[in-house]
């Protein structure tokens, strides 16, 4: 075993050889020999670990819910702008990640191309705004049901298929939009992206601070938390899961799959939507680089991340992919990396996510 | 115009329909569509770039280019076959019996990590094949070809013809079309099944291998992010020749990349990127399985 372990860090080594040039091959095979120590190291430990017990706590699920809430309101007090931003930036992608969910999490129909919805979402709030001239209030709601539309439309070529072929049209979906914003030059400006969005009023107070944002952002991400969480457990929700496990045994039970099937698609686009008018107008700029390919692959991994189905860990997976990242900045450049390692060895070893969903 | 077209997507329609092959054939036996082939064909690319210029420092390509060229595609088909095996044994192998979404994301975290290692240890800037090649011009009718797209196209040729005769005659291919049928069948057979998996992807990656290297050789510039639009268009081209099926994907391969170059000289070449996606999902919708593919 061990021998095998040391000629597959030399296989390794001698692979990457032409990428890195001799040294860098040389110094490859220590590193991954040291990584590898600290792996045993550390898989030991976590056996003697797991023998301590840690005492009881029960815990009151109301007083958790109202010092949670508590926690969040009073967060930004204590945070520089800097932190503050982050967690915004997080609170919409747990907005867009609950959307996903419903799709991926909930329905198993697998959509390569979310980012797209999300897009979709913040170019109608952007052009509604600076084009038609309409306020951020009456851009969001538009803009929200242009997106569950846009939904509706693609669920049609796509659910006449199923799995691997739905994860290719759907990402095909997303580039062909992708592509339209990059070159529909007198409606989106191209490359250059929409600006000068205008910031949302609420009974003429003007939200501009960070501060401001927050809160509007916390309290979307309440009510999609919420919702989503009423809708899974209501019948429609059953009948999802019924359609993810089984398709054919769903449809014996009695359930309409391709009506559900347009309600998940609309409802997560729904979601996107939102979280698209939020980042418009929070950016108050849209471009299309912010809605590429690797975004989509980046919402799925928050889905898959925190356990496909589960909400709790949809959001624990959008907060971590997003803070930590920010945390890492001095390793930027390895952050991509990391991510696709992480995904392989997360699919090998924990494919179920960090919170399974029973 | 339009025949000078046509010759300009057949020649980018067979890098297509190599890289097709080895997406078709992994399809084929494991079911999983192999997002870290584009990577490969990137991989490809660069590893032509890079052996060409060790094989210029050691003062090779002055001796004689034409064994300089041979050894860079052997080694880089060498490589990029490893590669291929190695990926297949680290993400794949784990993943054999889990759910369908599994490898799938598994597939993408590879795609993920190995354009991102490539731009880390060769840089994000576009790399330049060494100009060494002398082209030639080729008139006839009225549209010019050159002697590196008649290289491109007897190249792609050649390679489907052995590889189509690979997998009809020889026991290797037997089995692979064995293994494609039915997984458990072809084991109680006594065909090692891993050992198969293994060789599929030992040819497609140098397939997508000789492709990389072929259009580093045609454009003579290559980026570590090449893999991906590639990739998922000859995704395409696979899906649209009937996926699991070898001539399919060969068919799929030129016909997309006439439709492409013509899309682009007479409608716009500004969505050049998305015909591929239409046409995916006009066939999808009307033809499921493919235009060769079996029902």
């Amino acid at each position: 075993m061990k021998n095998k372990i040391v000629l597959f860090i030399l296989w390794i080594s001698f692979l990457s050889t032409p990428f890195m040039g001799t040294k860098g091959a040389l110094l490859l095979f220590p590193g991954l020999c040291l990584a590898y120590g600290a792996f045993v190291i550390i898989k030991r430990l976590s056996v003697h670990f797991r023998k301590i017990k840690l005492p009881e706590i029960s815990v009151n699920k109301k007083a958790a819910y109202v010092l949670s809430i508590i926690i969040l309101l009073a967060l930004p007090l204590f945070l520089n702008d800097y932190y503050i931003d982050v967690i915004i930036l997080a609170g919409i992608y747990i907005i867009l990640a609950l959307g996903l969910n419903v799709v991926l999490g909930f329905s198993g129909l697998l959509n390569l191309g979310f980012a797209a919805f999300y897009a979709v979402g913040a170019y109608s709030c952007a052009l509604l705004t600076t084009r038609a001239g309409l306020g951020f209030w009456s851009a969001l709601p538009l803009s929200v049901i242009i997106t569950a539309l846009s939904g509706l439309i693609l669920a049609f070529p796509a659910l006449r298929l199923r799995g691997d072929y739905l994860a290719i049209v759907t990402l095909g979906f997303g580039e062909i939009v992708r592509l339209i914003l990059n070159n529909w030059d007198s409606l989106t400006k191209g490359p250059n992206g929409i600006t000068g969005i205008p910031a949302p009023f609420i009974f003429g107070f003007k939200l501009n601070t960070l501060m401001h944002y927050y809160y509007l952002v916390l309290i979307f991400v309440i009510i999609a938390v919420f919702v989503v969480r009423r809708v899974y457990y209501s019948r429609t929700g059953r009948a999802w899961l019924a359609i993810r496990e089984d398709e054919t045994a769903a449809e014996a039970m009695g359930i309409n799959n391709t009506n559900f099937k347009f309600l998940a698609f609309t409802f997560g686009a729904f979601w996107a939507g939102l979280a698209g008018a939020l980042f418009a107008g929070k950016m108050r700029f849209v471009s299309p680089e912010s809605f590429s390919f690797m975004e989509s692959v980046l919402i799925a991994c928050m889905v898959i991340l925190g356990g496909l189905g589960s909400i709790p860990g949809v959001i624990l997976g959008a907060f971590i992919l997003i803070i930590l990242p920010e945390m890492l900045r001095e390793f930027q450049l390895y952050r991509m990396l990391a991510l696709g390692a992480g995904l392989v060895l997360m699919m090998v070893f924990r494919p179920g996510g960090l919170i399974k969903n029973r | 115009m339009f025949f000078q077209q046509v010759i300009n997507g057949l020649t980018v329609g067979g890098v297509y329909a190599l890289i097709a092959l080895g997406y078709t054939m992994v399809y084929g036996i494991l079911e999983l569509i192999n997002f870290a082939h584009g990577e490969i064909y990137m991989i490809g690319a660069y590893l032509g770039i890079i052996f060409l210029g060790v094989f210029t420092t050691l003062g090779l390509t002055e001796y004689s280019l034409t064994l300089s060229l041979l050894l860079t595609f052997i080694f880089s088909v060498f490589f990029c076959s490893a590669y291929g095996f190695t990926i297949e044994k680290l993400a794949y192998k784990p993943l054999r019996n889990a759910p369908r979404l599994s490898p799938l994301i598994s597939a993408i975290g590879v795609s993920i990590f190995l354009q991102n290692y490539v731009m880390l240890t060769q840089g994000a800037t576009d790399k330049v094949f060494p100009h060494i090649l002398e082209t030639h011009r080729i008139e006839f009718f009225n549209a010019t070809m050159t002697t590196l797209q008649v290289f491109i196209i007897i190249t792609s040729l050649l390679l489907m013809g052995l590889l189509h005769i690979f997998v009809m005659k020889t026991k290797t291919g037997k089995a692979m079309r064995a293994v494609a049928q039915d997984k458990v069948m072809a084991s109680l057979l006594g065909i090692n099944i891993d050992r198969i998996i293994s060789v599929t992807f030992i040819i497609g990656s140098g397939l997508a291998a000789v492709a990389g290297l072929m259009v580093a050789m045609y454009y003579g510039l290559v980026n570590y992010s090449i893999g991906y639009i590639v990739g998922i268009k000859a995704f395409a081209a696979a899906v649209l020749g009937g996926i699991g099926s070898i001539p399919g994907a060969i068919l799929g391969g030129f016909v997309l990349g006439i439709i492409e170059s013509l899309g682009a000289s007479f409608l716009s070449s500004e969505y050049k990127d998305a015909y591929a996606f239409v046409v995916l999902i006009i066939i999808l919708l009307i033809r499921p399985k493919g235009l060769l593919g079996k029902s």
